[in-house]
């Protein structure tokens, strides 16, 4: 019997050789030697991670227990190597040209750089990832306890052993995992290390394999015999189990925090998929080979009730080889180490990047300007992860206490961390895939995984038993394990169709329903299109080209002069070649493809040029940016238009203000003509008069008398004339200063007709309602009365009537008074009435002396003092209201 | 032998000076101030000479001019034509309409006997 002593000494040793051989490679790294360390071989190793402690002792326990279904763990990520390798190849590709650092960046980077999706990933591959590595705890502490047991000293105590393991992972971890701040700069020590661990792992068990086949069942064709007869090939294959857990297996390789670390983050070269394709199916087999044989022999060989998961160990124990049942413990400590080793810097990565430091930059905002502070921030925050989520698996392990609990975990993890798959899937090819349909899908996916998986799983821990018997507040229809009433089949089945399924369609529904941010279209084309655009930008080749074809493009679009100088030019160049169209040569097609992109545009040059030259597809990107192109046109051409509008808008304006000022002209002339006319007049009568009188002899006295009279008449006619024209001008350009003041109406009327009725013969009676004119007025009182004098003056004038009568009269129209002048004349005739307030507008033929202004000016008033002025049709005579502003008459006496 | 002028013209006191002018002269001189029915104020009256003014109530004196310059016997009866509005463009309008002598006022009183001799002594040389 080995003494547990040897165990722990060779224990160290082997980990000692880790930590050189990390340490070495690290340094070969740092050299620039060493291309060993990146080659396919030791990328395809270091995928075998996968296979952890759980695939290498639980591998034959679930043989021993459930037959062949142990094969579907390691079916999935055979299938997807093998039929899958593109997808990896566009993860890979995708992570690389993103420089992602983790499952979670790379969803988040996706959908826009959504750090909420990160942080809902890393929880959910840290609440999957703390029971798997409690798992790996566990079969350590397990494979150490065969030996314990076996251990006459005694020394061995559980609890302190699996503290240890912990905590000396966590240091090789942090050593050799937080010595870069950019994960994407790899871990060659690491990962060499883990290299190294999946060749110990395989030996051990082919060690192990081997022995039982050939040193006790002796040989193929006994060993055969044995599978044959025992128990594990009568065990009925569950097809939906099958299916569930080859597809579970599948996604959880591609979901898996660990393996996308090593699958996507350390990869150095994208060609070692190809290898790895072949490669790490071949591993998977070998690791399989002697799975049963090994479950076979134990159950035959060791006593009832003993655990079949340590059959690699009990049963070369059992045959007293102490050598090789400690290769096979160093072969489970490997696998157990490596996934606790790459999983805890994976899920660090993580928590550190998205939860960590978005929560230390906000609170430390400003402080976060000096690198060199952030960079030891972030290595801390990634080394004390580290810590707590080894902690957390050791607490988690101490906590469930081992045992049964642990024995589903793995599948448990798997199915939580697969609910990553729609999103990651959909993200990658699926440009509708948006931040919100991710995040729904998440959510759900996450949610009813607990609900149906996990919780259940742990029994009473969390929920009541009453819970998972008979569902919340006793609604069957919501029993965990029987959701909506679909009972009968297995826990684990049931699970993951529900919570992938639901998850799938949440995922879809909002993405269909939600938009994009511009940030996640962008990614989302980026991400899909990975292929198109993320290769070095390669030269034209126009092996298919159509010199022809280019001339008549380029004529388009430079013209034709240019465009055969251009291709004159270009076909001298080569071999002084005139009058023929030069080859399509890279070179000219990329000086072509330069010239025209200074007419169209980069994007839309590129892409015309693919089109006839064919060697290179139009990607959805160049289709894009000619897309943004035209938008840019057309917001231009738009920019265009609406100028032209605006142009044609004020063209219009002009004419307008043209045809305006060409009647304001013709209404000037037209003025001109009329106060020229106005003005002549009178003059010609003083000119014609003054001469007779100075020509003339022998004039009688009364005839002189009447001369001179006329020519004094005319003169003051003239002045009227003059003031009136004066007065107007000054109305008419707003330059009048009104003398506000206060007095009554019929103050205003009183002064207005006997001002008025002086200079006229008399004839003309006035009526008034004086009742009503006892209103107070603030206003221009002069201005006003000089309203009522034109207008009194105008009855005197013009109306014809016998005996002529004016009748003034004040009234209210809605709440505004009103002034009303009516005579008894015949009126003005009703295609005057519009004119009358027009300047020189004189109805009929009556010469009264005056020039035609009074109404006009009147007008001009009352606009003045903000009234106003009307004829007042169907009043018999001539008729005109008078309307003063509420704002200018004060209340009722 | 009697000359008579017939003078169309509405302001009051330039038909007195006028009249008072060719009076003096020798003229019988009769007036309308109504633009109206000038054209058969002027062929009832048949005057050796027509003084029209432009701006008259009811009918321009251009239109008067041009409906007198239709009728035959009307052609060649001379029409002195007195404006105030002074523009260019009335005279145009009253030479194309078959004026014999424009005037623009105020005028002086020579100007007008001058006129209405000259007028008249062409008149009677035909």
């Amino acid at each position: 019997m080995a003494t547990l002593n040897v165990l722990i000494l060779v224990c160290l040793g082997y980990v000692v050789l880790l930590f050189g051989v990390a340490f070495a490679a690290d340094r070969l790294a740092a050299a620039g030697r060493g291309k060993w360390l990146r080659s396919p071989l030791i990328y395809t190793l270091s995928l075998s991670i996968y296979c952890t402690a759980w695939t290498f002792y639980g591998a034959v326990g679930n043989a021993a227990r459930s037959g062949l279904e142990f094969v579907t763990i390691y079916l999935g990520p055979t299938l997807v190597m093998v039929g899958w390798w593109w997808g990896l190849r566009k993860l890979v590709r995708v992570g690389r040209s993103q420089r992602v650092t983790s499952i979670a960046d790379l969803i988040s980077s996706r959908y826009g750089k959504s750090n909420t999706l990160a942080i809902c990933v890393t929880t959910l591959a840290v609440v999957g990832g703390t029971p798997y590595i409690a798992l790996q705890l566990q079969s350590i502490t397990l494979s150490f306890s065969i030996f314990a047991e076996a251990d006459p000293t005694g020394l061995y105590r559980e609890g302190s052993s699996v503290f240890w393991v912990a905590a000396g992972l966590a240091v090789f971890a942090i050593l050799f995992g937080t010595r870069n701040l950019d994960v994407n700069e790899r871990h060659h020590g690491v990962v060499t290390a883990i290299a190294l661990e999946s060749v110990v792992k395989l030996f051990a068990l082919l060690a192990v394999g081997i022995f039982v086949v050939w040193g006790i069942a002796g040989g193929l064709a006994p060993m055969m015999e044995r599978i044959d007869a025992s128990e594990i090939g009568k065990w009925n294959v569950d097809a939906s189990r099958w299916a569930t857990f080859t597809f579970l297996s599948a996604a959880a390789f591609i979901c898996l925090p660990r393996m996308f670390q090593v699958m996507v983050v350390e990869n150095d070269d994208e060609s070692h998929l190809r290898t790895a394709a072949w490669a790490f199916p071949l591993y998977l087999l070998l690791m399989s080979l002697f799975v049963v044989p090994i479950a076979v022999i134990g159950l035959d060989l060791m006593p009832k009730g003993s655990n079949p998961d340590l059959f690699v160990l009990t049963v070369p124990l059992s045959q007293g080889n102490d050598w090789l049942a400690m290769l096979s413990f160093i072969g489970g400590f490997s696998s157990a180490t490596s996934m606790v080793i790459v999983t805890a810097m994976a899920l660090s990565t993580m928590v550190s990047n998205h939860v960590v430091m978005p929560i230390w930059l906000s609170t430390h905002e400003g402080s976060a300007s000096v690198s060199g502070d952030v960079r030891t921030i972030v290595l801390m925050a990634r080394r004390v992860s580290i810590a707590v989520i080894m902690a957390l698996g050791y607490f988690y392990y101490r906590v469930s206490g081992g045992g049964a609990a642990l024995a589903s975990i793995g599948l448990v993890a798997f199915a939580g961390i697969s609910q990553i798959l729609p999103a990651l899937v959909g993200g990658l090819f699926w440009r509708g895939a948006t931040r919100t349909g991710a995040l729904v899908g998440l959510s759900i996916g996450f949610i009813l995984w607990i609900y149906t998986l996990l919780l259940p799983g742990m029994g009473g821990g969390i929920i009541p038993i009453s819970v998972i018997e008979n569902g919340p507040f006793g609604w069957g229809w919501l029993r965990p394990q029987a959701l909506f009433g679909i009972e009968g089949i297995d826990p684990m089945v049931h699970s993951v169709m529900w919570s992938l399924s639901l998850n799938t369609i949440g995922f879809c529904v909002a993405s269909l329903l939600s938009f994009p941010s511009p940030l996640e279209r962008l990614q989302g084309a980026q991400f899909v299109n990975v292929f198109d655009h993320s290769v070095a930008p390669q030269g034209w080749t126009g092996s298919v080209a159509q010199s022809e074809d280019l001339m008549i493009m380029t004529q388009r679009i430079l013209g034709v002069v240019p465009a055969q100088e251009f291709f004159q030019a270009e076909a001298e160049r080569q071999n002084g070649r005139t009058g023929r169209l030069p080859e399509p040569t890279p070179g000219f097609l990329q000086r072509l493809e330069r010239e025209l992109s200074g007419s169209v545009g980069a994007a839309t040059a590129h892409a015309m040029i693919g089109q006839i030259v064919g060697g290179a597809s139009v990607s959805v990107e160049d289709l894009l940016a000619v897309a943004d192109e035209s938008a840019q046109l057309l917001e231009y051409s738009s920019q265009l238009e609406a100028k032209s509008n605006e142009l044609s808008r004020t063209a219009l304006k002009l004419r307008e203000a043209n045809t305006k000022l060409t009647q304001v002209s013709k209404q000037k002339d037209a003025f001109l003509s009329q106060v020229s006319h106005e003005l002549r007049t009178p003059m010609t009568s003083i000119r014609a008069f003054s001469e007779i009188l100075r020509d003339t002899d022998g004039l009688s006295a009364e005839e002189q008398t009447r001369y001179a009279a006329i020519i004094h008449d005319e003169a003051l006619r003239l002045t009227r004339l003059l003031d009136d024209l004066l007065d107007l001008s000054v109305l008419e350009s707003g330059q009048v200063s009104l003398n506000t003041g206060d007095g009554s109406l019929s103050a205003v009327l009183d002064r207005a007709i006997s001002g008025a009725l002086a200079g006229g013969d008399g004839k003309l009676s006035v009526r008034r309602v004086r009742a009503s004119e006892r209103i107070q007025l603030h206003t221009d009182l002069d201005r006003l009365g000089q309203v009522f004098i034109n207008l009194i003056s105008n009855a005197q004038k013009y109306c014809d009537a016998a005996l002529p009568e004016l009748t003034i009269s004040t009234h209210d129209v809605g709440g505004q008074v009103v002034i009303d002048f009516v005579d008894n004349g015949s009126g003005i005739p009703a295609e005057a009435q519009a004119l009358v307030f027009e300047k020189f507008a004189r109805v009929g033929s009556d010469k009264a002396g005056g020039a035609g202004l009074g109404l006009a000016i009147c007008r001009e008033i009352m606009q003045r003092l903000g009234g106003d002025i009307a004829y007042l049709p169907g009043q018999g005579g001539a008729a005109f209201r008078v309307s003063l502003p509420v704002a200018y008459q004060q209340a009722a006496q | 032998m009697s000359r008579k002028v017939l003078l169309i013209e509405d302001e009051p006191n330039i038909t007195e000076a006028i009249r008072f002018l060719l009076t003096r002269e020798g003229w019988q001189v009769e007036t309308h101030a109504e633009g109206t029915d000038a054209v058969q104020v002027i062929k009832a009256a048949e005057p050796d000479l027509v003084i029209l003014d432009v701006m008259l109530p009811g009918k321009s004196g251009m239109e008067i001019l041009r409906d007198l310059r239709e009728h035959q016997d009307m052609q060649r009866l001379p029409v002195l034509m007195l404006t105030a509005r002074g523009q260019s463009r009335d005279r145009e309008m009253a030479e194309k309409a078959g004026v014999s002598r424009f005037m623009t006022k105020p005028f002086s009183n020579a100007e007008v006997l001058t006129a209405v001799r000259d007028l008249h002594a062409q008149a009677s040389r035909l």
